[in-house]
């Protein structure tokens, strides 16, 4: 697969004229999802994808056109609309030119099992999910997607990689509360729906019959997809390099913004991450530390952002964010050495949060987020749970909640989330122990 | 391409469906993008491909492929048919689909322009004039933007429809963004999503993005030193027609959503407050809250002919003198609610994503005010526009809303500007205290061009009618 991908790169390139620079990036499929809703399989989709995007810069007028179908005729137009919109337009002084010729390190995120799974595979676990609910009612999903990737430029360089990912996410609703389960694993046999299904079960009935709790500022213990959330506002708005170019950014390089206790880090090499070794532009992803030991170390880079700052790309260029920037795709927050358990054990009083719905940054130099809590949110005091509380509104500054003796304990569970933040990325995140967390308002009012 | 659509249906029923639909979609996108006075982004992609929906028992399978060719186009219907199958092996409740006339016909939305074949030169000068405008007055960072979709489409089903659709939209946005000591500010226009309609360039034309470029660039600074909106647990509130479309979206459009009221998005999008058991007699808002879903309103973003089962787009009353009334809904969905027709509001994003129930243009009917006559009657209020930020729960009962700019409203006359104005409210209470609504004069078809839903998600593209608005006893003021 991967030659036959590079020798599609190499034919478009060939539609080139030598004096462009030139760039090829050719993707290629299976998407699948089978998804499920009162404990029944309603939507079950797969998709036999593939995309073809060309980029060429004529003396620094750029352009870049897609397309998904390869036959001569549509490779000609591909080409020749790209060429055509590149001579239209005015010279970009931004233009960073093309990736050097350079490996990529040596990353198989890969099991073709995944790749290949037939329906009948992913629907048997979201059965063993249903079942293990015991009569509650379920809904969530279960995906299988391998993707193979070639990427190739004038500049000589040359990359292949593949990836696959498999998830099961699933909540199970006692009729008053839901709670979840979820797994994401570069194979789909690591994924026990029976386990996940349980485990979403346990948490729905420990969250039932809830009940009110004023708002106010409290200790929380997040869950590695809360943690997930906050850290994708940071990547956004306080790690990517535009939003440091452009004056938005909070991250002050060499300063002390964050706990001792965060040390955070992109890296595709990690054990278990997920993904493919180089980014859209072809510059091979190497370990980024973005925070260390509290201090904040580095950002992430496209070619662009790079040339901006007088910095290298760090292999993070993300087609179709536009002018978002850059985000890391293989974040890993280190781990700490504390169970769930002994998280919750140090609590005074302070509430458990499953997941975050619906945040929105108020603003991007503050961090101060709104959203609120979902499928399961229990009131600890003196180091036990009492009692379920319903869900609330916050209205926080994560890096505020980050900050400087604020985290009190990191977890021994990381975990890989998929689709970490707008579809980008797989993250592997542990769970947090906060002092002090801003719910402004319960869900009801 | 209607070929190809009836190979993958007649292949789906060879291999056990017992409905099968199959849509070929050729989509061409168009974006451009400018910052500070250079074109940083043009991007232009073609997609074409066919996918179908194959029913075995109460089981769908949806399958997708790139290859428009017979031989897979058949392979995609025997592949679906697979995956329904495999469905039927965790199977929900016995499903007959809602009738729907089954028609053979062409439809296309009217264009006076055609977005794409206005040169890029010129449509590049736009975009760079108005971000340059913008930096020369105040902004630190000043963007603009446009995209263009041009969609054809061939829809056959088991039941005999054929039907083509081209529907071209287009439309533009621009925003300013001012970096203070310890704060950013932004202002947009004509709105934080921009302006989108099922209408040609000449949509772009009328919004006149030069002619408001300095102001939005001065707005954005001014707002570094405004003061913060003040905090009050009940206060009169106006709201400008931008940010009431996001209020219908998020607090009324999702909520009526027929898929998630049945429990289809739990696990993701949400659920509803609403329960069926309660349409036609439940208080949604004040008598003056009336909200349609009309997918026929010329040049609206959610207008088509035919959705994507090949219902006729109509009309829906959704709230009529605040009880509510109606859904938005598919064949399937409408079938399990007991209702006796669709809706008309089932769309796919692209070829590869399975048609879902979306909004179509979900909206206020105007009222007989006016935000003038508004700010005249209100004795100590805010006033907000241009939405900044949106939370919602996954009920989408219990809101937060933050928006760009506003204005302390005392003794009837509009006063200093207030910047980070928040607003937060539960549904059904916020909507009864609704007491005044602009007229026809001030009715705007905003069209949100990113409206997310469904796993593996896509966007749709959502219409709303909307005019200013006034509420009574609004908590504003949320911080952090």
């Amino acid at each position: 697969m991967s030659d036959e991908l590079l020798d599609l790169c190499e034919r478009i390139l060939a539609r080139v004229p030598a004096e462009a620079e030139a760039e090829v990036t050719v993707t290629s499929g299976i998407d699948a999802l089978t998804r499920f809703a009162t404990g029944f399989i309603h939507q079950n989709v797969a998709d036999l994808a593939r995309r073809v995007r060309l980029r060429v810069a004529l003396d620094g007028r750029v352009a870049e056109s897609a397309a998904n179908q390869t036959d001569d005729d549509a490779l000609d137009r591909l080409a020749r609309t790209t060429l055509d919109a590149a001579r239209l337009r005015p010279i970009d002084p931004a233009w960073p030119g093309l990736a050097p010729a350079d490996p990529a390190p040596s990353v198989e995120h890969w099991d073709a099992a995944t790749a290949d799974a037939e329906p009948a595979e992913r629907a048997a676990r979201v059965g063993a999910f249903v079942a293990a609910a015991d009569g509650l009612e379920t809904a969530g999903f279960c995906s299988t997607s391998g993707e193979s990737v070639a990427f190739a430029n004038s500049a000589g360089q040359r990359l292949t990689g593949r990836a696959s990912v498999a998830m099961l996410d699933g909540i199970a609703r006692s009729g008053t509360a839901d709670g979840s389960g979820r797994a994401a694993s570069v194979r789909l046999a690591d994924l026990d729906g029976a386990a996940i299904g349980a485990e979403a079960t346990r948490r729905a009935r420990d969250a039932a019959d809830a009940t009110d709790l004023d708002p106010g500022r409290y200790e929380v213990v997040l869950s590695p997809s809360c943690v997930v959330n906050m850290l994708g506002f940071l990547a956004l708005y306080g790690f990517n390099g535009r939003a440091v170019e452009e004056g938005r950014s909070f991250a002050r390089i060499g300063e002390k913004q964050f706990n001792s206790a965060i040390s955070l880090a992109d890296d595709v090499s990690h054990p278990s991450s997920v993904g493919v070794p180089f980014d859209a532009e072809g510059t091979p992803k190497r370990r980024v530390e973005l925070v260390r030991e509290g201090v904040t170390a580095g950002l992430v880079h496209d070619r662009r952002t790079a040339k901006a700052l007088g910095a290298e790309s760090t292999g993070n260029a993300v087609p179709g964010l536009g002018t978002f920037g850059v985000l890391p795709a293989n974040l890993v927050l280190e781990a700490g050495s504390s169970t769930e358990d002994a998280l919750i054990g140090a609590v005074e009083r302070g509430l458990l949060v499953t997941d975050f719905w619906y945040t929105r940054i108020l603003d991007p130099r503050t961090q101060v987020v709104t959203g609120l809590t979902r499928n399961g949110v229990w009131l600890i005091e003196d180091g036990r749970i009492v009692r379920p509380v319903t869900n609330l509104r916050f209205t926080q500054s994560f890096l505020e909640a980050l900050g400087p003796g604020q985290v009190l304990g990191v977890g021994s569970d990381a975990r890989l989330i998929g689709g970490a933040t707008f579809g980008v990325g797989s993250w592997v995140v542990p769970s947090l122990h906060l002092a002090s967390w801003n719910f402004t308002g319960g869900a009801r009012g | 391409m209607f070929d190809y659509a009836e190979a993958a249906v007649e292949a789906a029923l060879a291999a056990g469906a017992r409905y099968a639909d199959a849509r070929v979609m050729d989509r061409r996108h168009e974006s451009m993008a400018a910052r500070n006075g250079e074109i940083e982004e043009l991007s232009q992609e073609a997609s074409v491909g066919i996918g179908v929906r194959a029913l075995i028992g109460s089981g769908w399978g949806f399958a997708s492929t790139a290859d428009l060719m017979a031989a897979s186009a058949r392979q995609a219907g025997a592949q679906a048919a697979a995956i329904a199958r495999a469905s039927a092996s965790v199977a929900g409740p016995a499903l007959e689909l809602t009738p729907v006339e089954v028609r053979q016909d062409s439809w296309a939305n009217q264009v006076r322009e055609d977005p794409l074949a206005v040169p890029l030169g010129e449509k590049g000068d736009l975009l760079v004039g108005v971000t340059r405008t913008m930096k020369e007055h105040g902004a630190d960072t000043a963007l603009a933007g446009y995209d263009i979709w041009d969609t054809r489409k061939w829809l056959v089903s088991s039941e005999g429809h054929r039907i083509d659709q081209h529907i071209v939209e287009c439309g533009a946005q621009m925003n300013a963004t001012a970096n203070g000591e310890s704060e950013t500010q932004r202002r947009s226009y004509p709105g934080i999503r921009g302006q989108y309609g099922t209408r040609g360039w000449e949509l772009v034309r009328e919004l006149d993005l030069p002619g408001n470029a300095a102001r939005i660039a001065e707005e954005a600074r001014a707002l570094l030193t405004a003061p913060a909106c003040p905090s009050h647990d009940a206060v009169d509130l106006i709201i400008g027609s931008e940010q009431m479309a996001l209020q219908i979206h998020e607090s009324v459009g999702h909520a009526v959503e027929l898929d998630r009221i049945l429990g289809w998005e739990a696990a993701f999008a949400g659920t509803s407050w609403l329960d069926l058991a309660q349409i036609g007699s439940l208080r949604f808002g004040s008598e003056l809250m009336n909200v349609t879903a009309d997918a026929t309103l010329p040049g609206a973003l959610g207008s088509f002919g035919y959705d994507d089962e090949g219902t006729p787009a109509h009309p829906v009353d959704i709230v009529r003198d605040g009880i509510w009334v109606g859904v938005l809904s598919g064949r399937d969905s409408a079938a399990l609610a007991g209702l006796a027709e669709s809706g008309g509001a089932v769309r796919g994003d692209g070829y590869n994503r399975l048609p879902m129930v979306r909004m179509t243009n979900v909206g206020l009917l105007p009222g007989e005010g006016s935000l003038e006559e508004m700010i005249a009657a209100t004795d100590d209020g805010i006033l907000v526009d241009t939405n900044r930020s949106w939370s919602i729960d996954d009920k989408r009962l219990n809101f937060q809303f933050g928006c760009e700019i506003g204005w302390e409203i005392k003794n009837g006359r509009r006063g200093r500007m207030i910047k980070n104005p928040t607003y937060t409210g539960i549904g059904p209470r916020f909507w009864q205290s609704l007491d005044m609504l602009g007229n026809r004069d001030e009715w705007t078809f905003w069209g949100t061009p990113n409206c997310g839903k469904g796993q593996p998600g896509q966007i749709g593209h959502t219409g709303h009618p909307s005019v200013p608005c006034r509420f009574r006893g609004v908590r504003v003021g949320v911080t952090g």
